[in-house]
């Protein structure tokens, strides 16, 4: 094996070139704008000059003699005819021509004074970085400017004025980059210091008399289907760059006049600042001959899309697959189901040992088209071999300990899994594989919840990790069962859905079972030992559902309706199996599992009880239908009554109001009051008959649904059922619309429910035109809302993250960032880790209680 | 509690937190023996070592994820009923964009003014509560009454409103007296007649007076805009809207060890910055849980401490928090990068790699969680 050096790269340090260490550094100077000769071959001293690297293939680097994608890349330069202001320095350039003399070059501070300012300065610079610090200098300078007079030398000063983006005059009289550049070359190094640049910088470097020029290979062309060249817009600038400056050299040396050489001068300026920054904005942006912005350096690094987002902290992996995925609740929570055609192309890298040898060989026995096989050898030497029927026989012969073989996906393989938006740690947990038929990703839908996925045509993506550490660490941190406890609130972020729940509310509450079927329940959702079953010919729901629960595990909670659950010795005696106790984002009894009997096992649990339900349901049968939407004449009347009482009493609010009788809240108009206590006695109106329509003898499977939490609420029941109530926007009622009304069917100033928005049909009965207008526009509003919401919070997280990211516990228990700074002394105040506990705190009392219960 | 045990659990107060410890105290039942209690103790002790954080955990990341995933929850009604219906308050995610960015001016500011125990009740409530609104000239005015023959303006007072205030026609005249030069006052038992000293043909002047004595503040406390009594627990409080948290804790009715402010920088300058980390994790706080939201108070604390460790408040903006970071890669990857980068070119700052970003531009394992540690091993 070839001996593999790893470096560390312990630091990165920023500094300027000087035009020494720009000619030093560089392979080629660039003196053409020709880029090819007429075989299309690279021009010596153009910008393309194989010296500077290489971009086609077949080619070799003069400077390195590499190949490409070997080369690196060698920069370059040109000389310029006459110095050109660098625009990203203009503002440091104008802060230091301000500041120093314009004969001796000194700061205008005075020498006694100096000491005090440094330090001063020096503060400044370290507690808030080196812009302030510059601003400081131009503070303390303004103060002795006053004179305007060098303290050191009595050379009277002029005003320095900036003519945007790169003109300096004083005194209404243009300083060309030269005079410019001699001003900066007469400050003393010890002046410069109190500036806070680097060490041996020199300000000259920013007026550039050289510019160096970045190699081939980060600007590279694409030659076109026709075979034509198209080359990068940074060689294009680049062009422009050596043509004008080209041309200048032209006309100074052959004496041209003035005007002509100051002109090209300028437009030698504009290219170069083009370069660097093509969004300046008083300049209008190069443009390509169809009218396109050109995309320079400043443009290529900002942004999103540039290349610290983009491409530097943003990276690209291998080995990865995305596709729909649809659920399957066989599965195991910490499997995910991958197709067969993808596991065949996903590879897992294993090395021949003395131990595994004969198992590796039967994959690559198989080859690359029967699964399960590999489609790679790697040689000891690190060749990567492919397996096809060609090879395959001379791979099987030399196969040897050292080989490395990238076998097909198998089960049990351990895989990332991920679906965007990545918003918390859940969103991309380790799962095992599994390989199935199909062509979709498989999941147990009570993983839904953490990943916020559903099956409407969502997509995931599936990660392979490549070495035995990653593989680790995904086993053991991201593994789902580990996640199953969240971080922001610490409880059970996973739970049953829908049919899991009904069915052990169902289970819970009313069924019971001859033993047969008990068994037959219990086996099918993966439980053998039915050993305490109890000994009887009718086995009850709370039963069987007992069997799942550990032996010895003791809760006490309350169920959604608020009775008590109460679970001893793992027997259920009392409660029903709902929401509150198995839901996702709720349910203590899952955390209290989880704390004694460990992840592994709540996660078994979990799938045996979500097993359990829809085994149930599907026994039973469980539909819904319009006539589930159906009150009994007693409810139907009894809402009846609620909503006239309400409108009864909304009539009465508006006499009140047309009479004067009514009195304002505290800072509200009178009118104000009325449209608040209107909205009150409505809202109050459809909560009821919400209630109401729960509470109605006749049961349906919506309203079973509703009361075991599994889908739709009270007021969603209330809805469809009897009222579909007041329709708000923005906190109000409606009253958008036509002058002195919401819709030309009503009467001018009208102040009736109907007229703003209360629906008094339902969803069954349907709506009335007007109805539905004034429901389409809740809707609307609820629509733009989400849309506007989105990127606000997206910012926010992007913020938060960016801000926090390197906040971590050190081994002493504080929290500190990254360059040590202590932010808490203990994490939270007492050092508890949000996830290893229980809503965020310590169950003291149930410590108490186990205690002294124990010796009673 | 008996003094054996008292003892028994004071040595355990650099083991546990005072907050466990004082649950424990709370929770066991008089009756209790020592062993008990050790037992309870011990127990505690356990199950509190086995929930502690790891070293090296991400916190900082934890909690920017668990504040910003519930972010696509909350509603953007600005405007929404917090418990009262009759004062509008900021809720959702504006609000809180607006503490994490600390902004100067909030939209609305409002305090909660707890009161001493004979002030707190329905019936002396409602006298604090106006004498502290901020009132205007002339909202005292019942009329203006403009005399074109003598050039007077006369002005007539509700006398009922000047009771409630306890005021009298001469203190309001005392407190416009600077805004009236020029005139001369004569004082009635309601009424004040402004006529001008010198004798001028011009109308405008008086008209000028009348609008400029409109808005004239006579009582209440400054910046106090709109007050309300509300029933909190026993006890009344008062929330206004308009923050003057320096004015108000002078008052001698008032409850300074409760009264709050809503704005960070008021908080501030009056009460410093640990209050004000306080504040922003009770703004925070209030908020997620009007949505609904559950999110442990660590995450929101760690927020509010990172906003306050240099002694000010910083936002979470690339000015604020952001701005402070020692590295310049991962200053440039958050916004602006072109400015960092020449910056740091000038300065010639040197990036030591010692947080996330960096680390993942150039491909190195990041110095958190399992990147932590590292191995060695001895070759033999």
């Amino acid at each position: 094996m070839d001996q593999q050096v790893h470096k560390k790269i312990a630091s990165i340090s920023f500094g300027l070139f000087s035009p020494k260490q720009i000619t030093d550094s560089a392979s080629a100077k660039v003196v053409t704008p020709e880029l090819y000769d007429r075989e299309g071959y690279p021009v010596d001293g153009g910008l393309m000059d194989l010296r500077l690297g290489v971009i086609d293939p077949g080619l070799r680097c003069k400077t390195c003699g590499q190949k490409l994608k070997e080369c690196p890349g060698h920069f370059g330069y040109i000389e310029l005819a006459r110095p050109v202001v660098h625009i990203k320095f203009v503002r440091q350039i104008l802060d230091l021509l301000k500041s120093t003399c314009k004969s001796c070059g000194h700061v205008l501070i005075p020498e006694e004074k100096h000491k005090k300012h440094v330090n001063l300065l020096d503060q400044v610079g370290d507690e808030e970085g080196f812009e302030a610090r510059r601003r400081k200098i131009k503070e303390i300078v303004a103060k002795y400017k006053i004179k305007e007079q060098c303290p050191h030398c009595d050379a009277k000063q002029e005003k320095i004025k900036i003519e945007k983006p790169y003109s300096f005059y004083e005194n209404e009289i243009r300083l060309s980059p030269i005079e410019v550049r001699a001003r900066l070359e007469k400050i003393p190094q010890e002046d410069l210091d109190i500036f806070g640049f680097k060490e041996n910088f020199r300000p000259e470097w920013l007026i550039l008399t050289i510019l160096q020029i970045p190699p081939v290979t980060m600007r590279p062309s694409i030659t076109l289907e026709s075979g034509e060249r198209s080359e990068d817009d940074l060689t294009h600038k680049l062009g422009d760059i050596v043509r004008i400056n080209q041309r200048l050299f032209e006309n100074i040396n052959a004496g041209a006049p003035e005007v002509i050489i100051e002109d090209l001068w300028d437009l030698l300026q504009y290219h170069i600042t083009t370069f660097f920054d093509n969004a300046v904005a008083q300049l209008p942006p190069a443009r390509h001959r169809s009218g396109q912005v050109l995309k320079t350096l400043t443009s290529r690094m900002s942004s999103k899309e540039g290349r610290i987002r983009h491409n530097l902290a943003g990276k690209r992996t291998d080995f990865s697959a995305r596709t729909v995925i649809s659920p399957d609740p066989l599965i195991a929570l910490n499997e995910v189901g991958v197709p067969k055609r993808m596991a065949m192309n996903l590879t897992v890298p294993e090395r021949i040992t003395e131990w595994n040898k004969e198992y590796l060989r039967r994959f690559v026995e198989n080859g690359s088209k029967v699964y399960p096989g590999a489609n790679y050898v790697i040689k000891a030497d690190g060749r990567r071999k492919s397996i096809t029927s060609e090879t395959k026989e001379e791979i099987l012969e030399e196969l040897e300990e050292g080989y490395i073989v990238e076998r097909h996906l198998i089960d049990g393989d351990i895989t990332l899994f991920n679906r965007q938006p990545s918003l918390h740690r859940m969103s991309m947990m380790c799962h095992l594989v599994k390989v199935l038929p199909g062509k979709t990703f498989r999941l147990n839908p009570t993983v839904c919840n953490p990943y916020n996925a559903d099956f409407d045509g969502d997509e995931m993506n599936l990660h392979v990790p490549q070495t035995e550490e990653a593989r680790a660490e995904a086993r053991i941190l991201m593994i789902v069962e580990s996640q199953i406890i969240s971080p922001r609130y610490g409880l059970s972020v996973m739970g049953g859905i829908h049919d899991a729940i009904t069915g052990n509310y169902l289970l819970t509450k009313e069924l019971i079972f001859s033993r047969e079927e008990a068994v037959d329940l219990l086996y099918t959702c993966g439980v053998e030992d039915l050993s305490r079953l109890p000994n009887k010919d009718k086995i009850d729901g709370k039963e069987v559902f007992s069997i799942l629960l550990p032996k010895d595990f003791n809760f006490i909670g309350k169920d959604k309706s608020g009775n008590e659950v109460k679970i001893i010795n793992g027997k259920l005696k009392s409660g029903l199996m709902d929401k509150s106790n198995l839901g996702q984002e709720s349910g203590l009894m899952l955390r209290n599992i989880y704390e004694f009997y460990g992840p592994s096992f709540t996660s078994d649990l979990l799938g045996k009880i979500s097993k359990l339900g829809i085994a149930v349901l599907s026994r039973r049968g469980f539909s819904i239908g319009l006539s589930d939407m159906d009150l009994d004449g007693e409810t139907k009347d009894e809402i009846q009554e609620v909503i006239s009482k309400a409108e009864e009493e909304v009539i009465a609010l508006i006499e009140q109001y047309k009479s004067g009788a009514l009195e304002a809240l505290p800072g509200r108009s009178i009118k104000e009051t009325l449209e608040v206590k209107i909205l009150e006695s409505l809202n109050r109106a459809r909560n009821k008959s919400g209630d109401v329509a729960m509470r109605q003898v006749k049961n349906s499977s919506a309203l079973t649904m509703a009361k075991c939490g599994s889908r739709g609420n009270p007021l969603q029941i209330a809805q469809m059922t009897s009222i579909v109530g007041q329709q708000a926007l923005r906190g109000k009622r409606i009253e958008k619309g036509f002058i002195g009304r919401t819709l030309p069917y009503f009467k001018k100033e009208d102040l009736g429910t109907e007229s703003h928005g209360f629906i008094k049909s339902n969803f069954k009965s349907g709506l009335l035109p007007n109805e539905y207008f004034f429901g389409a526009m809740t809707g609307r509003d609820a629509l733009m809302d989400t849309a506007l919401r989105t990127p606000k919070s997206g910012y926010l997280y992007r913020r938060l993250s960016n801000a926090m990211q390197d906040l971590k516990v050190e081994y002493d228990g504080s929290v500190r960032d990254a360059s040590g700074k202590i932010v808490q002394f203990s994490y939270g105040e007492d050092g508890l880790d949000v996830s290893k506990t229980k809503n965020g705190v310590i169950d003291v009392k149930r410590i108490v209680e186990q205690v002294v219960g124990e010796a009673q | 509690m008996k003094k054996e045990h008292e003892d028994l659990v004071k040595e355990y107060s650099d083991k546990l937190p005072l907050s466990i410890l004082d649950e424990i105290k709370e929770t066991v039942p008089n009756n209790v023996n020592k062993t008990q209690l050790k037992k309870v103790l011990e127990d505690t002790l356990f199950t509190y070592n086995k929930a502690k954080v790891n070293a090296g955990e991400c916190v900082g990341l934890v909690s920017a994820e668990s504040i910003g995933e519930p972010g696509t929850q909350m509603t953007l009604n600005t405007f929404h009923f917090a418990g009262v219906a009759e004062m509008n308050v900021t809720t959702g995610l504006p609000r809180i964009i607006e503490i994490f960015d600390a902004q100067k001016s909030i939209k609305t500011p409002m305090m909660e003014i707890f009161l001493k125990s004979p002030h707190n009740k329905l019936d002396n409530i409602k006298k604090f509560a106006t004498k502290i609104k901020e009132t205007t000239f002339g909202e005292f005015v019942s009329e203006y009454s403009l005399n074109i023959f003598d050039q007077t303006l006369k002005v007539s007072f509700n006398k009922e409103l000047l009771e409630d205030f306890n005021l009298t026609v001469k203190d309001l005249s005392k407190s416009i007296k600077t805004r009236s030069k020029g005139f001369t006052m004569g004082l009635d038992d309601h009424s004040i007649t402004f006529t001008q000293k010198a004798k001028a043909e011009e109308m405008k002047d008086l008209y000028n007076l009348k609008a400029k004595l409109h808005v004239i503040k006579v009582a209440g406390v400054k910046r106090i805009k709109q007050v309300l009594p509300v029933k909190r627990g026993e006890e009344y409080i008062i929330l206004t809207s308009g923050t003057n948290l320096k004015d108000v804790l002078a008052l001698p009715e008032v409850d300074i060890n409760r009264t709050t402010s809503n704005d960070l920088y008021e908080v501030f300058a009056v009460l410093g910055i640990e209050a004000t980390r306080q504040v922003i994790m009770n703004e925070v706080y209030k908020v997620i849980e009007a949505q609904g939201l559950n999110i442990d108070v660590r995450h929101i604390m760690l927020v509010a401490d990172i906003m306050c460790t240099i002694g000010k408040v910083k936002g979470i903006t690339r000015y604020g928090v952001v701005s402070e970071k020692a590295s310049v890669l991962a200053r440039a990857s958050f916004e602006t990068p072109i400015k960092h980068l020449i910056n740091a070119a000038l300065e010639g700052e040197i990036d030591n790699l010692t947080s996330v970003v960096e680390n993942v531009m150039i491909n190195q394992p990041v110095p958190l969680g399992t990147g932590l540690p590292g191995l060695v091993t001895k070759m033999k």
